[in-house]
């Protein structure tokens, strides 16, 4: 495991575990509480798995009575507490402390009432997010996020996210697609923030609560708002001789007017990786690959697709494809789809980055990375949703190396600062966890993290709700109420308020 | 002047209003007026200030003059402003570049006075007032990529950026959309712009029956062919005279005057409006109703109507604003027929209503009937020497309660815009 500065134990927790653990089987059914060292081992990390904790114990709680019951115990007890979804978010955020309990939302997992009148579904927070879909999907429906992992991670997770995904491009992130949530605070106080209408009167605490990683409430309600499938769907798989002409025929295409439902983009390696592990037929003499996905009427999507073909024309396309029918499209998905495991397959390990940059500086970004993949001597494959900014590049490392973690980790820092410096942003979907904490310096600066704290504050006065996330702890306070942030300058932080 | 000699000028500290032309002196006006305590009102151009209560300030700070536009990033699709930048403004150079605020700010300035004026972009964002596209695109806080703004301590905060894709931080943008500018003092704000449609029509649709109205408005939200906009415009009480009728207001060459109707609009190019028109007729068994079609001469200006709630131009009574699960449409307007005069937007979703009466039975009979139904409901503008005596917004006491510990995190002093929403905020 990578060094990372957690917050600071508290050794008197850990030592009332058993007391603990029998005062949480107070509140949900014994078998809920899982404190063997066994039977939690596989809560131990998330989807970022270089970095493992065990937590003091895990609960399973049933329903919202039992999650405000749970909360409100650690909140007079002083025992910290981390949700987890799914487990599957890329940043840590569902990492364990060793004194914390993880509140697991496992068995929130029924979809409560699918509303085509209102075009929402109501569901527990553990429903995947595919299952949506897969619940409204005989009559046309569907929820319109897709984040890559949405076979296996939860709706709940994907609010605590902001989840993204392909197609957010056209149909917004998880913010713009939920219309109420129920959460628990951490005081046990049950709220329910929005519900069947558009927005809602009063501050926004949906939106707040959205991407907020966990820090705020425990969501165990969510109601997402359920589109209607698209007539008509096609995608264009073009190819270019350099990075610099995709990335202007990126721009060239959202200047244009169209806004594709998706805009995929891949690199010279990814290609020649995805190409041998998922035989997709990609073109061999593109420097960059595109997929461009256009939904609508037949005749709209027609008409689109032509536009997109004339401009990827005038910006020299080395190749172009045009799907047919689906089978065709989803070809030319499945080496995209394919790009992770691939990378699996060239390394012992890689490392997935998230950052978002303007569209207009992709090429520039892409070559920044490959100079600094020389300079780390890793090799780096990227993948981008091009049409809003977002890159994944992925850096092939071999974990069992700790020299080639670390080298890693610098690696991806640098790539994501210099995403900062192009006006572009630390994490456009994965989260800041405990993976770019640190690097909320890079984006805000005091007065900005200060006012963040203050909310947290206001709303989890004892900090004991998934602490150590998204807020950077290697600093010292001065004094109370204000921030002051030394990077690195501390091994080990005192865990100050915030 | 600088802001350290401004402060030392009796003119500058007798001034009712202070307008800052920088974030510099915004932060340092509000430093000293929290370091005294001293609540204030704060403005644009005022055009928005009839909403919520009335504040009893003894100073105003106005944006007025921290406008202008910073950065205006077509390929990007994003333009960042100033705070006190006229909406106009913002449309203008926007239009000359084919692109739009696709959440249609509305121009208040016709309900409050009969004139336009949409006054300055951070007065919208603070109300987060969506126009007539809200059930397609989203509202205000969706279109807010990023702000920078001061809060009540005096200092210089922001959240988001430039990029649609950012989950950095908590997502403040959306804190601050409707938050009646009592969390922060915005200075800065980026919003998402949007390439703009080649044409539109709108298909006109007369009923009278709320039954038929509601099951057009369900099949609009279920097809696929991506209506943009959806409105029932009714028939006026006949028992009372009004200033502003459907048919003064309405008045389209390819309009009939008879009988209420309902109005949906296509936008896109030419090829593709003609095709969703065929389905649509399919889709919405028009063939059984009598209907009409507005072309892109008509149907621009037919929604700057709508939109601008001229029915309601220069009216000097209550007007509410209440929203509405879009399957409760059918009960609450069978609720609302014929006694008042009212209009839908948001396909089914979103009422506005005049009540004459200064009688707080008659407006918390309404309310009642919009909480049991799970909705909700702004006063958004009261009649003139009408002191209602309940609350103008709606809110649970647990939000209540949340909200004020927000507002604490912001603007623990409560200098900004105290009690413009509730009571205690």
């Amino acid at each position: 495991m990578s060094e990372l500065a957690l917050p600071q134990i508290d050794r008197t927790t850990v030592s009332k575990k058993s007391l603990i653990v029998s005062r949480l089987k107070k509140f949900t059914n014994d078998e809920n509480v899982l404190s063997e060292n066994e039977e939690i081992k596989p809560y131990e990390t998330d989807g970022l798995a270089a970095y493992k904790q065990t937590p003091l114990a895990v609960v399973l709680p049933e329903n919202t009575k039992e999650v405000s019951e749970i909360l409100k115990f650690c909140n007079e007890e002083n025992i910290k507490v981390i949700p987890r979804g799914a487990g599957t978010g890329l940043s840590g955020g569902a990492l364990p402390l060793q004194d914390a309990i993880l509140l697991g939302l496992g068995k929130f997992n029924k979809i409560l009432e699918i509303d085509f009148e209102n075009k929402c579904v109501v569901t527990q927070p553990g429903v995947t997010n595919l299952g949506i879909t897969h619940a409204v999907q005989h009559k046309g429906y569907y929820y319109a996020p897709d984040p890559s992992s949405q076979l296996a991670c939860s709706i709940g997770g994907n609010v605590a996210e902001n989840s993204g995904g392909v197609h957010s491009l056209k149909y917004g992130t998880t913010t713009n697609n939920i219309l109420g949530v129920e959460m628990v605070m951490m005081d046990g106080t049950i709220t329910r923030i929005g519900g069947k209408t558009l927005d809602q009167e009063g501050y926004d605490l949906l939106g707040l609560v959205c991407g907020s990683e966990g820090l705020l409430g425990v969501i165990t309600e969510v109601t997402v708002k359920i589109l209607r499938k698209p007539q008509s769907v096609r995608a264009a798989l073009i190819g270019f001789p350099t990075v610099e002409d995709g990335g202007n025929c990126v721009s060239d295409i959202i200047s244009s007017g169209i806004v594709p439902a998706g805009m995929e983009m891949m690199d010279k390696a990814l290609i020649d990786a995805t190409d041998k592990f998922s035989k997709a037929g990609y073109p061999k003499n593109a420097e960059v690959l595109m997929i461009v996905e256009l939904d609508g009427t037949k005749s709209e999507v027609d008409g689109l697709l032509n536009k997109v073909s004339e401009i990827a024309k005038q910006n020299n396309s080395n190749s172009m494809k045009l799907s047919n029918n689906e089978k065709e499209r989803l070809a030319f998905w499945s080496g995209r789809k394919a790009a992770f495991p691939a990378c699996g397959a060239m390394a012992p390990d890689y490392y997935c980055m998230d950052g978002s940059i303007p569209r207009g500086k992709l090429s520039l970004i892409l070559k920044e990375i490959n100079q600094l993949s020389k300079k780390y001597n890793l090799a780096v494959a990227n993948a981008f949703h091009a049409g809003d900014g977002n890159l994944h590049p992925l850096i092939m490392f071999d974990g069992s190396d700790k020299e080639q973690l670390r080298k890693t980790e610098e690696f991806g820092a640098e790539i994501l600062k210099a995403c900062v410096k192009h006006g572009g942003a630390l994490t456009g979907e994965h989260g800041v966890g405990i993976e770019k904490r640190e690097l909320m310096c890079e984006a805000f600066n005091n007065d900005d993290i200060q006012q963040q704290l203050n909310i947290k504050k206001s709303l989890d006065e004892k900090n004991l709700l998934n602490p150590g996330k998204v807020y950077p702890i290697l600093r010292k306070c001065a004094e109370e109420g204000r921030v002051h942030v030394h990077r690195g300058e501390e091994k080990f932080p005192d865990l100050p308020r915030f | 002047m600088s802001i350290e000699e401004k402060k030392n000028s009796q003119i500058y500290l007798d001034s009712e209003t202070l307008s800052p032309s920088t974030e510099k002196e915004v932060s340092e006006i509000v430093r000293e007026i929290y370091s005294k305590k001293l609540p204030i009102e704060i403005t644009g151009t005022g055009t928005k200030k009839v909403f919520g209560y009335n504040l009893q300030t003894a100073k105003k700070l106005s944006l007025s003059q921290l406008s202008g536009i910073i950065d205006y990033q077509k390929e990007e699709l994003y333009i960042k402003v100033k705070a006190g930048t006229p909406i106009e403004d913002i449309e203008k150079i926007l239009e000359e570049n084919n692109q739009e605020l696709a959440f249609e700010p509305i121009d208040f300035g016709y309900m409050i006075n009969g004139q336009t004026n949409k006054g300055t972009i951070g007065g919208y964002v603070a109300c987060n007032f969506a126009g007539s596209r809200r059930f397609k695109v989203g509202s205000v806080r969706d279109h807010i990529l990023g702000f920078k703004g001061v809060n009540g301590k005096g200092d210089v905060i922001k959240s988001g950026g430039t990029v649609v894709k950012n989950v950095t931080g908590y997502d403040l943008s959306k804190l601050i959309s409707g938050s009646f500018g009592t969390l922060v003092v915005l200075t800065e704000i980026t919003l998402k712009v949007s390439p703009k449609k080649q044409s539109q029509i709108t298909v006109i649709v007369y009923s009278d029956e709320i039954k038929k109205i509601s099951n057009l408005f369900d099949k609009i939200l279920s097809s696929s062919n991506e209506v943009s906009a959806a409105t029932f415009i009714p028939e006026e009480p006949t028992n009372k005279n009004y200033e502003h009728t459907k048919n003064k207001i309405f008045k389209f060459n390819n309009l009939d005057q008879e009988g209420s109707f309902l109005a949906f609009r296509i936008e896109g190019d030419k090829k593709s409006i003609d095709e969703r028109l065929k389905e649509l007729k399919i889709e919405l068994d028009l063939s059984h109703f009598k209907s009409s079609i507005l072309d892109v001469h008509q149907s621009v200006p037919f929604w700057k109507k709508v939109n601008n709630l001229e029915l309601f131009s220069g009216t000097k009574n209550n007007i509410l604003r209440a929203v509405m699960p879009p399957a409760k449409c059918e009960i609450f307007t069978k609720f609302l027929n014929k006694n008042y005069k009212y209009y839908i937007d948001w396909c089914g979703s979103l009422f506005w209503i005049e009540v004459l009466d200064k009688d707080d039975d008659k407006i918390n009979k309404i309310k009642n009937f919009i909480l049991e139904n799970s909705g909700y409901l702004t006063i958004l503008k009261k009649s003139e020497n009408f002191d209602f005596q309940d609350t103008l917004f709606t809110i649970d006491s647990t939000r209540l309660m949340i909200s004020k510990k927000i507002k604490d995190s912001f603007d623990p002093k409560k200098i900004f815009n105290p009690g413009r929403m509730y009571r205690g905020i």
